[in-house]
């Protein structure tokens, strides 16, 4: 990071890009130096990724200039940009999960023969392991690793493919706090070796860790580029936002009541017959936040789905206020006062094709109040709850007749608040409730969910960003491989390297101290490479 | 076993159709185009098949033509599936429809016709092996080239770069399509040669197993291909296992209805459908427990790059 270089990897100049209705860049400029981390932040939705997606040839720009190593290209493919040393890795990585790591290096790679030589893909792979200290067995199938690890797949798809420049989009999002620093030795390695790193991500403490340079974009537009040096948290937050934000959430001391939400002994079935939630005990009291924190993935949506009724347990029990509800149909659970906020926004937590009014009447419309006879739809009376509704929760909206798909992430996400939370309920269960949000929508998600707390709910946030269950919570449990790993009475005592072993599957209660102090024993936190014979 | 072998001979000979429509439409799913106009393939493949060897007097170019009418027809299914992204499901069909519809029509003139088509080759020494040899070796030689074809697409599948892509493009077309591979091209290409195949299954009905041409004459031979595919989890080894149950059932049916039982006869016809849903029931509750991996993960599902989700 010291040597810098002034040989430009990468210029982009004037870039447009818009999508039906949306501007997603308007007229951007960014470049990349050889030998630099430049940084890409902003909010969600602000054009990063659109920006990226340019440079990696997967959209075609309206307007703009790319130049790569002196000369200017135009990039029809992916196919393209790869040519041109060009190595994105998504958010979603780009692997084929039914496929073993070295079929997915090997996928697409220029050059191969008609037959595949798989002892040679496989020495080369593990060559490049070494190289840059990035470990994962080649013969293991993707689905079967984690998400770390198939973040390094990803990563090493890229080096076997000499990019230069190497594109990770969000990277730090689905891992442990360990395997972030080792992501970071992994990135300043391929600095050192004179690779140019572009790295996007909207958590500005890592920001100013890794950068070198950093480019703030806002709505669709470039807002400054900037060295490290000149940055501070506080600055980067207003040129990210547009206006000064505040770090603090105001939570104020409360006294838990009786337990509300209960999970006793609970194992669920997730997708292909997997046991997903093994054995899981839980209790939610009246007036906390239960932190469940964990990396994406590990049993969390199906143990909110069994607890809002949503999938049957196999085994094990779930009691509201102390009656015992599995196998009930979910509208028993709503009508005990149950509040289901899923991640899934738009696939189980509102219909977007149906209007506003009819995604406020789902899982309401039995009701006394918006039936007539017991039988037909009271529409007036819905159209005037959902009135009131939107005008409280904040809804920008079109119309209410208009269907929920035209609303911006973060009104689709008040929306679904104002449907579950309107009617004061005993229990909220609410996954990734800010996820994708831009600022001040987060901040009205984190302000209500602390607001039915102080009402008096008992409320079960599940969040795979860390920093948001720490503090937010009351509570924290962690979750890895569908158990339990340990229950924290006060999270101002834990620290994130502990909260990142029990995400990697250490129990709470198989800390030693030693691991405590020297913050170290990443034996178990990031998984141990697989030896593997060298088959040559 | 006197009575056993022959059974097993002719389970070889009736499965070869379904082999070869199986096998097309294990590579059509597996870079994720479902196609359910197998039956109609298979019929204009059978009809197509007849009517060149009837005017070339050679089942060989009678085979190739076939195929090329197969490829002909798949076109118009890959370009309502890849390029428009049309539903599979209703395309499928109607080119079952069509497929059956117009070789009725263009047969009209064929019917009562007769073909010289594929006789048997015993196979040199190999034929003499006892048991096996009468059951494998004895037989035309379509079905020793769909032993070769069954080899070859196993290697093919799961040895080879492009094998490799195949496999990618039906589980995930995007990753695909950022590794700088074109998933329109590929799932063209696997729509295209297995319609061929398919239709050259329907032309083995024609020129080796009846050696006439009538209307309908695969008999829904297309819809049990299409259910073997899953029964075979995508894997051209396993659909020998499966087109030679059916086949040997639907040749056992003929022999016991020969015997002249007083066994109801519409019932034993009725037996490979029925197997069929028995098989289908079977796989759905191993899915459902998990054991199911080899299905292809976007089959059906079509793809276009810059959809922003």
């Amino acid at each position: 990071m010291k040597s810098r270089n002034d040989r430009y990897l990468a210029v982009m100049k004037g870039i447009e890009k818009s999508f039906v209705g949306v501007n997603a860049n308007e007229g951007i400029d960014f470049d990349l130096r050889s030998g630099e981390v430049h940084t890409l932040l902003g909010e969600n939705g602000a054009g990063k990724s659109t920006l990226m997606n340019i440079l990696s040839g997967l959209y075609t720009p309206e307007n703009g200039s790319i130049t790569i190593d002196g000369e200017k290209k135009t990039f029809k493919s992916p196919r393209d940009a790869i040519d041109s040393g060009i190595g994105m890795v998504h958010q979603h990585f780009m692997l084929v999960p039914t496929q073993t790591v070295w079929e997915n290096v090997a996928l697409g790679l220029k050059g191969l023969p008609f037959v595949l030589r798989k002892r040679e893909i496989i020495s080369n792979v593990l060559a490049i392991q070494d190289r840059y200290g990035i470990h994962v067995d080649p013969l293991a199938p993707i689905w079967q690793l984690s998400i770390g690890e198939q973040q390094r797949v990803a990563i090493l798809k890229m080096l076997y493919r000499k990019a230069d420049i190497l594109i990770l989009d969000e990277p730090t999002a689905v891992l442990i706090p360990q395997e972030t620093r080792a992501l970071f030795a992994t990135i300043r390695q391929m600095v050192a070796e004179e690779h140019g790193v572009i790295f996007i991500s909207h958590k500005l403490d890592e920001v100013l860790d890794i950068s070198d340079r950093i480019t703030i974009l806002r709505k669709g537009r470039k807002v400054a580029t900037i060295p490290v040096e000149n940055a501070t948290k506080e600055s980067l937050a207003e040129m990210m936002v547009g206006r000064k934000v505040v770090f603090q959430i105001d939570k104020t001391l409360q006294n838990p009541g009786r337990v509300v939400l209960e999970a006793k002994d609970l194992t669920v079935r997730g997708p292909r017959g997997r046991i997903s939630v093994n054995g899981f005990s839980i209790e939610v009291r009246q007036r906390e936040i239960l932190g469940l924190a964990g990396v994406s993935g590990n049993g969390q949506e199906e143990l909110c789905d069994s607890l809002a009724g949503l999938r049957k347990p196999e085994v094990g029990s779930i009691l509201i206020d102390g009656v015992p509800l599995e196998g009930e149909p979910a509208r028993t659970f709503q009508r005990r006062g149950v509040s289901y906020i899923p991640a899934d926004r738009l696939g189980t937590g509102l219909v977007t094709g149906m209007n506003i009014r009819e995604n406020i009447a789902l899982r309401k419309f039995w009701r006394k109040e918006f039936t007539r006879f017991h039988i037909f739809v009271h529409w007036e009376n819905i159209a005037g709850r959902t009135g009131q509704l939107v005008e409280r929760y904040g809804v920008l909206n079109p119309g209410l007749g208009y269907p929920a798909r035209m609303l911006s992430g973060g009104n689709l996400q008040k929306l679904m608040l104002a449907r579950e939370l309107s009617d004061d309920p005993r229990a909220v269960i609410a996954v990734q409730p800010t996820w994708g949000l831009d600022v001040s929508a987060t901040q009205f998600v984190r302000e209500t969910l602390l607001e039915q707390r102080d009402r008096g709910a008992a409320i079960l946030l599940v969040s795979d960003d860390l920093e948001e269950i720490l503090s937010m919570s009351d509570r924290v449990a962690v979750i890895h491989n569908g158990r339990l790993m340990g229950l924290v009475e006060n999270p101002d005592r834990v620290t994130e390297e502990q909260m990142g072993l029990m995400m990697a599957g250490t129990r709470l209660d198989e800390f030693s101290p030693q691991d405590h102090e020297s913050g170290k024993s990443p034996g178990k936190a990031v998984p141990e490479n697989h030896e593997i014979q060298d088959p040559l | 076993m006197d009575f056993l072998v022959p059974i097993l001979a002719a389970a070889v000979r009736s499965g070869t159709p379904i082999l070869y429509a199986t096998l097309g439409e294990i590579l059509t799913e597996r870079s994720g185009v479902l196609n359910l106009g197998i039956e109609g393939l298979m019929l204009m493949g059978a009809l197509s098949g007849f009517i060149v060897t009837h005017a070339t007097g050679n089942p060989w170019i009678g085979v190739i033509a076939a195929f090329l009418v197969g490829i002909a027809i798949a076109v118009i299914h890959a370009f309502l599936c890849v390029t428009v992204g049309a539903n599979q499901v209703v395309s499928g069909l109607a080119i079952t429809m069509f497929g059956t519809g117009a070789s009725s029509l263009l047969g009209r003139g064929m019917i009562g016709e007769t073909v010289v088509g594929f006789s048997r080759i015993p196979v040199p020494y190999l034929s003499k092996i006892p048991v096996l040899g009468t059951i494998l070796f004895n037989h035309d030689p379509l079905v020793y080239l769909s032993y070769g074809l069954v080899a070859f697409l196993t290697w093919f599948i799961f040895y080879t770069r492009p094998g490799l892509n195949l496999r990618a493009v039906g589980e995930s077309p995007k990753v695909v399509d950022a590794m700088g591979l074109s998933a329109s091209k590929l799932r063209y290409f696997y729509t295209l040669v297995g319609g061929g195949l398919a239709s050259v299954g329907g032309a083995y009905m024609s020129l080796a197993y009846t050696k006439m041409w009538g209307n309908g004459m695969t008999a829904g031979r297309g819809w049990i291909a299409v259910a073997l595919v899953i029964f075979a989890i995508w894997h051209p080894a396993r659909a020998v296992l499966g087109a030679y149950l059916f086949g040997g059932v639907g040749a056992m049916q003929l022999r016991i209805q020969a015997a002249g039982t007083s066994f109801p006869a519409p019932l034993l016809m009725m037996m490979p459908y029925f197997l069929t849903i028995i098989v289908l029931v079977v796989i759905s509750i191993q899915k459902g427990r998990g054991i199911l991996l080899g299905s292809p993960g976007s089959l059906g599902v079509p793809y276009s790059r810059e959809e922003r989700g």
